[in-house]
C-alpha cells in the first residue's frame, strides 16, 4: 500500500461521509450550506492574495528568461519573436502561449533507449490532451455553475451551456434517466481528464515515483466534486429551484436553507469548499505563480536594457592595481605594459600617475 | 581514474525504471566515478569564503560546522526572499513529469534523482518541512522530511550532477529551471564550505591571476607567442596581437581554457588571425588582456556574489584600457554572465561606447547597454558584408555538425549566428535531429564545473545523448568534426567523443572560419591549423616542422 494516495483516498472518502452524514442533521445543513462554503471562499481570497503578494515581496535581481529561439540581434536574422520574446508585447504573447495552449506541454517528448544503443524522442502529448481537457473543462464547469451566483443568467453563460450540451443522448431506464436534461460533456470531460491525470500517476512509473500527497488529494477531490455534480444532475435530480435559492442566497448575504435540497448537494458544495480552501496552500497555485515565472515573463533584451537588482550590493574585488602589483617584475620582463614600473631599491617618491611607458610587446 | 570506468557496451545499459523504494528510504551513496573531489581549503581561503577545510566526500564526517542546520535554514529563508525564481519555483511545481526524461543526467544513468523534479523535491522537501503548514502537518507522506546529514549528502552528490544546462526548463509548464534551483543549492553548500575543487581552485586562480588556469600575465604571452609561431608554419604569415593596449579599439576577453589546451587553441589561433587580418585590411585594433583573461566565471557555480567579483574584471579592464566597447569569445556560461548577468551586477558601463562595428558600420543594437559583443555575431556581420575572403574548400576535408551550447542556447538564444558562419566557410555542414539541437540541444555532461578527471563516468553517462546525436550524423553524413562555441565544450566533447563516437573530432567556429581565410600575404596552405591534409592540396609544399618549439621558447625569452 502506498500511503501517498491512500491516505489522500481516504481522507477524501471521510470528507464525504462528513458532508453526506452531516447534510441529515437539520441544523448542520446551515453549517455545510453557508458557514463552510461562506469561510470557505475567505480562506481563498485571502490565501490566494497572501500567496501571490508573498512571491512579489521576493525581489527579481536578476532577468533570467529561458530562451527557447533565436535572439533578437542583426537585422538580417530572423528573431524568434514568441520564444525569445524582445519586448513586453513579446512576452505577452508568450504568456499568452503558455498560459492558454499550454506551449511548453505541447513540447513533450518520450525518451526511449533502443536496440543498438540508440536514443530516440518522440512527440508525446497525452499530457497536453490530458492537461488541456482538465483545465478547459473545468473552466467550462465553473462558468456554466454562474448560472447560480447570478439572476439573470448571463448571456455569455447561456451560450456556453448551449455549445456544452449540443451533444444530446436519451437513456431512459427507470433508475438511470440520462439526457434530459440536456448533457453537458463538460462534466465528463473533466471527470475523464481527472481519472487519466490519476491513473498517470499510478502506471507511469517515473511519475508514480515523484507523487505525493498533494498530488492525488486534489485529483480525488475534483473528481468527487465532478461525480457528485453528474450524480445530482442525472441520477438524484437534485431541485435546481431550492438549489439557485440557497447559492442566490450566499451572493446576496441573506444566506438560507431551502426544503429539499439533496444530501448529495451538501456533499458536493463541501467538497468545493475543501478546494477552495485548500487551493492557496497548495501546488494548485500555479495558476497564480505562472504568471511570476521568472523564466517566462522577462524580456530577453538584457544586453539592450539594464535590469536593476534591488539588493546589489559592493563585492570585494581583486583590483588590477593588486594584480600588478603581485606580477610588475614578471609583466615588465616579458615585455608586457604596465602601470607603474618597478622601483629601484632605495625607496623613492611613489611612481608619478604620468603615463607608463608603453612599450609594445612587439619588436 | 579513466580505466575505472566502464565501458561505453556497460554504460549503455540503463534502467529508466526507478526502484521500489520510496524514494527517501534510498540513501545517498556517493559513488567514485560519479563525484568530484572537494575544495581545495586553500582556494577556499583566498577568496575569503567561508569553513575553509580538508574534507572528504567519501567520509562519515565532513567536518561541518556546529551550526550547519541553522546556516542552511537561515540561507535558505534569505535566498526565498531575494530570489522570486527559487520561492516561486519551490511553490508551483506540479510534479507533473514532463521534465523528467529531458534531462541528460537522467537518460545517462537512469538515476531517478536526476530527474530535474526530484533533484528540485531534494530542495524543496526541506522547504516544505521548515517553511510550509502543510509540509509540517503531514510530513513525509506529503514529501516533506527535516534537514539531515544524509540529506545534506544527498543535495551535495546531486546538485554536483547537474550542470545547469535549463533543458528542462524548456519543457516544464511553468518554466522551472532547475538550474535556478541548482545554483541556490550549491550557494547554501558554499556556505558550509562544501564546494568541488575543480571549481574552488579555479575561482581562486581567476581572482588571482585573471584566468582560471592560473596562468600568469607573461605565460599568458608566451602562449600567444606560440600560437603566432604554429601560425606562421602553416600560413607563412606572422601575425601581429597586442596584450594590455592602451587605447586599442576592442578588449577581446575568452576563456583561457583555449589558450591552454587543444582543441581550443586553434580557435584562439583562429581569433588571433582574424584579428591579424582585420588589422591589415581595415586598421582594426583589438587588445586582449592578462589581468581580464578569463571569459569564464567559475563564481557562477560557486554563489552570484562570487560570480560578480570574478566577472567585475571585464569592466574594470575595459575601463582602465579606454577601449570603445569589449568583444567576448565563444564560450558558453560566460555568455550565460555576460548576457544575463554582468549588466546588472556590475555595470552601467557608461564609461564605454555603444558597440558599432567598424569594418561595416553595424551597430549592434542588442548590445547597446552592456557593451559586449559576441564574437559570433561580429564575424557573422563581417561576412554578410562581405568583408571576408575566404577560401571554403579548405575545409573540405570537414564534415561539421554543430552543437549548441547549453548557456547560448537557452540563456541567450543565439543560434542562427554560428550556422551562418559556418555555413560561410564550409562545404559539409549537417545538423543533427532537431530534438537534440538548438533549444533542445543536450548538454555535454561536464558543464557548470563538472569537467574533472575523476568523475568520468558521470561525464560520459552525462553526454550520452549529446554523444548519441553525434554519432546518427556520423553514420548517416560521415560527420567527422563536432564544432561548437563554448570552451568547455572543446575541453570536454574530446572525451566524449572518444569514448562514444571515436571518428569525430571537436572544433571551435573560429578555428573553421581561420582555415577559410585568405590571410593577406599567405602561402598556399598544404595543411589545416591542425596541420592535417587539406583535400586537394596533397601536392602542395608543406612548411617543415620541427623548428617551432625552439624558436618560440627563444622569442619567449627575450
Amino acid at each position: 500500500m502506498n500511503l501517498r494516495y491512500t491516505i489522500p483516498l481516504i481522507a477524501v472518502i471521510v470528507l464525504f461521509l462528513i458532508a453526506f452524514l452531516g447534510a441529515q442533521v437539520p441544523g448542520l445543513q446551515y453549517v455545510f450550506g453557508v458557514v463552510i462554503p461562506y469561510l470557505a471562499l475567505i480562506t481563498f481570497v485571502l490565501g490566494f492574495a497572501y500567496r501571490v503578494i508573498g512571491w512579489s515581496r521576493s525581489a527579481v535581481p536578476f532577468k533570467i528568461p529561458t530562451t527557447a529561439g533565436q535572439q533578437k540581434s542583426l537585422p538580417w536574422i530572423k528573431h524568434s519573436k514568441f520564444d525569445c520574446p524582445a519586448n513586453t508585447w513579446q512576452v505577452v504573447v508568450r504568456m499568452a502561449l503558455e498560459i492558454l495552449t499550454f506551449r511548453s506541454l505541447f513540447r513533450n517528448t518520450r525518451m526511449k533507449l533502443k536496440e543498438g544503443a540508440r536514443i530516440s524522442y518522440q512527440l508525446e502529448l497525452f499530457l497536453w490532451v490530458g492537461a488541456l481537457a482538465f483545465h478547459y473543462a473545468f473552466l467550462v464547469v465553473l462558468i456554466r455553475h454562474l448560472r447560480f451566483f447570478i439572476e439573470p443568467v448571463p448571456f455569455v453563460v447561456q451560450l456556453i451551456e448551449n455549445v456544452d450540451s449540443f451533444f444530446r443522448m436519451e437513456i431512459i431506464y427507470p433508475v438511470f434517466k440520462f439526457g434530459l436534461p440536456g448533457v453537458f460533456i463538460s462534466g465528463f470531460v473533466l471527470l475523464a481528464a481527472v481519472s487519466y491525470l490519476f491513473l498517470r500517476r499510478l502506471f507511469v512509473h517515473q511519475v508514480k515515483y515523484i507523487s505525493i500527497a498533494s498530488d492525488y488529494f486534489p485529483l480525488f477531490l475534483i473528481f468527487g466534486i465532478a461525480l457528485s455534480g453528474i450524480f445530482m444532475r442525472y441520477v438524484t435530480k437534485v431541485d435546481v429551484t431550492a438549489v439557485k435559492e440557497l447559492t442566490m442566497g450566499l451572493v446576496t448575504f441573506q444566506p438560507t436553507i431551502p426544503a429539499g435540497v439533496d444530501a448529495v448537494f451538501f456533499v458536493h458544495i463541501f467538497f468545493v469548499s475543501i478546494l477552495l480552501a485548500y487551493f492557496p496552500f497548495s501546488k494548485l497555485m500555479h495558476l497564480g505563480g505562472v504568471f511570476l515565472s521568472p523564466t517566462r515573463n522577462m524580456t530577453t533584451d538584457t544586453r539592450v536594457r539594464r535590469h536593476i537588482n534591488p539588493w546589489n550590493y559592493p563585492v570585494p574585488v581583486h583590483t588590477y592595481d593588486e594584480y600588478e602589483d603581485e606580477f610588475r617584475e614578471k609583466m615588465v620582463e616579458a615585455g608586457l605594459p604596465v602601470e607603474k614600473m618597478p622601483q629601484p631599491a632605495p625607496a623613492e617618491e611613489p611612481a608619478s600617475d604620468s603615463e607608463p611607458e608603453q612599450e609594445e610587446q612587439k619588436e | 581514474m579513466a580505466d575505472e570506468t566502464p565501458k561505453p557496451e556497460e554504460l549503455i545499459q540503463i534502467d529508466h525504471r526507478p526502484p521500489k523504494t520510496d524514494w527517501m528510504e534510498v540513501p545517498v551513496n556517493i559513488r567514485k566515478g560519479m563525484y568530484c573531489y572537494a575544495s581545495n581549503p586553500k582556494s577556499v581561503e583566498y577568496v575569503g569564503l567561508p569553513h575553509a577545510r580538508e574534507w572528504n566526500p567519501l567520509d562519515e564526517d565532513w567536518k561541518l560546522p556546529e551550526n550547519w542546520q541553522e546556516i542552511i535554514h537561515e540561507g535558505f529563508k534569505e535566498r526565498l526572499e531575494k530570489f522570486r525564481s527559487f520561492k516561486v519555483f519551490m511553490d508551483i511545481c506540479v510534479r507533473c513529469g514532463a521534465c523528467a526524461d529531458k534531462c541528460h543526467y537522467f537518460i545517462g544513468t537512469g538515476d531517478p534523482k536526476n530527474m530535474p523534479v526530484l533533484r528540485a523535491e531534494l530542495l524543496r522537501s526541506v522547504y516544505r518541512n521548515d517553511f510550509t503548514r502543510m509540509g509540517k502537518i503531514l510530513g513525509k507522506v506529503n514529501g516533506a522530511r527535516p534537514m539531515t546529514v544524509d540529506v545534506l549528502k544527498e543535495w551535495w552528490y546531486y546538485l554536483f550532477q547537474c550542470t545547469e544546462c535549463r533543458r528542462c526548463s524548456v519543457f516544464c509548464p511553468y518554466g522551472i529551471d532547475t538550474a535556478e534551483i541548482t545554483i541556490m543549492g550549491r550557494e547554501l553548500l558554499n556556505l558550509l564550505g562544501l564546494n568541488i575543487d575543480w571549481i574552488a581552485t579555479p575561482v581562486a586562480n581567476c581572482y588571482r591571476t585573471g584566468n582560471h588556469l592560473g596562468i600568469q600575465p607573461h605565460a599568458f604571452k608566451d602562449m600567444l607567442d606560440f600560437f603566432v609561431e604554429d601560425i606562421e608554419e602553416v600560413t607563412s604569415v606572422q601575425v601581429d596581437y597586442s596584450i594590455n593596449k592602451k587605447g586599442a579599439d576592442i578588449l577581446f576577453i575568452t576563456p583561457s581554457g583555449d589558450v591552454f589546451a587543444d582543441p581550443g587553441t586553434y580557435t584562439a589561433m583562429g581569433y588571433l588571425m582574424l584579428f591579424h587580418y582585420l588589422k591589415e585590411k581595415y586598421g582594426l585594433d583589438v587588445t586582449w588582456s592578462t589581468y581580464g583573461s578569463e571569459g569564464g566565471n567559475f563564481g557562477f557555480f560557486t554563489s552570484h556574489e562570487t560570480m560578480k567579483r570574478l566577472n567585475a574584471k571585464m569592466y574594470a579592464e575595459a575601463k582602465r584600457l579606454g577601449v570603445k566597447w569589449i568583444l567576448g569569445g565563444e564560450c558558453g556560461h560566460m555568455w550565460r554572465v555576460i548576457n544575463q548577468y554582468m549588466d546588472t551586477m556590475n555595470g552601467p558601463a557608461d564609461f564605454l561606447e555603444e558597440p558599432v562595428s567598424p569594418i561595416t558600420g553595424t551597430k549592434f543594437e542588442n548590445a547597446k547597454s552592456n557593451k559586449m559583443v559576441h564574437i559570433a555575431e561580429f564575424t557573422s556581420d563581417l561576412i554578410m558584408h562581405g568583408k571576408l575572403e575566404l577560401d571554403l574548400s579548405r575545409n573540405d576535408h570537414l564534415k561539421v555538425t554543430f552543437h549548441d551550447s547549453c548557456n547560448p542556447a537557452r540563456g541567450m538564444g543565439i543560434f542562427e549566428e554560428p550556422r551562418y558562419i559556418i555555413n560561410h566557410v564550409c562545404n559539409n555542414f549537417y545538423e543533427m535531429p532537431a530534438n537534440t539541437i538548438r533549444e533542445n540541444t543536450f548538454c555535454c555532461g561536464s558543464g557548470a564545473g563538472l569537467n574533472a578527471g575523476e568523475n568520468m563516468e558521470l561525464r560520459m553517462a552525462g553526454g550520452l545523448p549529446r554523444a548519441n546525436a553525434v554519432k546518427y550524423v556520423h553514420e548517416k553524413y560521415g560527420v567527422n568534426m563536432l564544432a561548437c562555441i563554448c570552451a568547455i565544450d572543446r575541453a570536454a566533447l574530446p572525451s566524449l567523443m572518444e569514448y562514444w563516437v571515436p571518428e569525430v573530432d571537436v572544433t571551435g567556429v573560429h578555428e573553421l572560419v581561420a582555415n577559410a581565410l585568405i590571410m593577406p600575404g599567405e602561402n598556399e596552405r598544404a595543411t589545416d591549423l591542425r596541420r592535417e591534409d587539406i583535400t586537394g592540396r596533397e601536392g602542395v609544399e608543406k612548411v617543415e616542422e620541427g623548428e617551432s618549439e625552439g624558436e618560440s621558447e627563444e622569442q619567449a625569452d627575450e
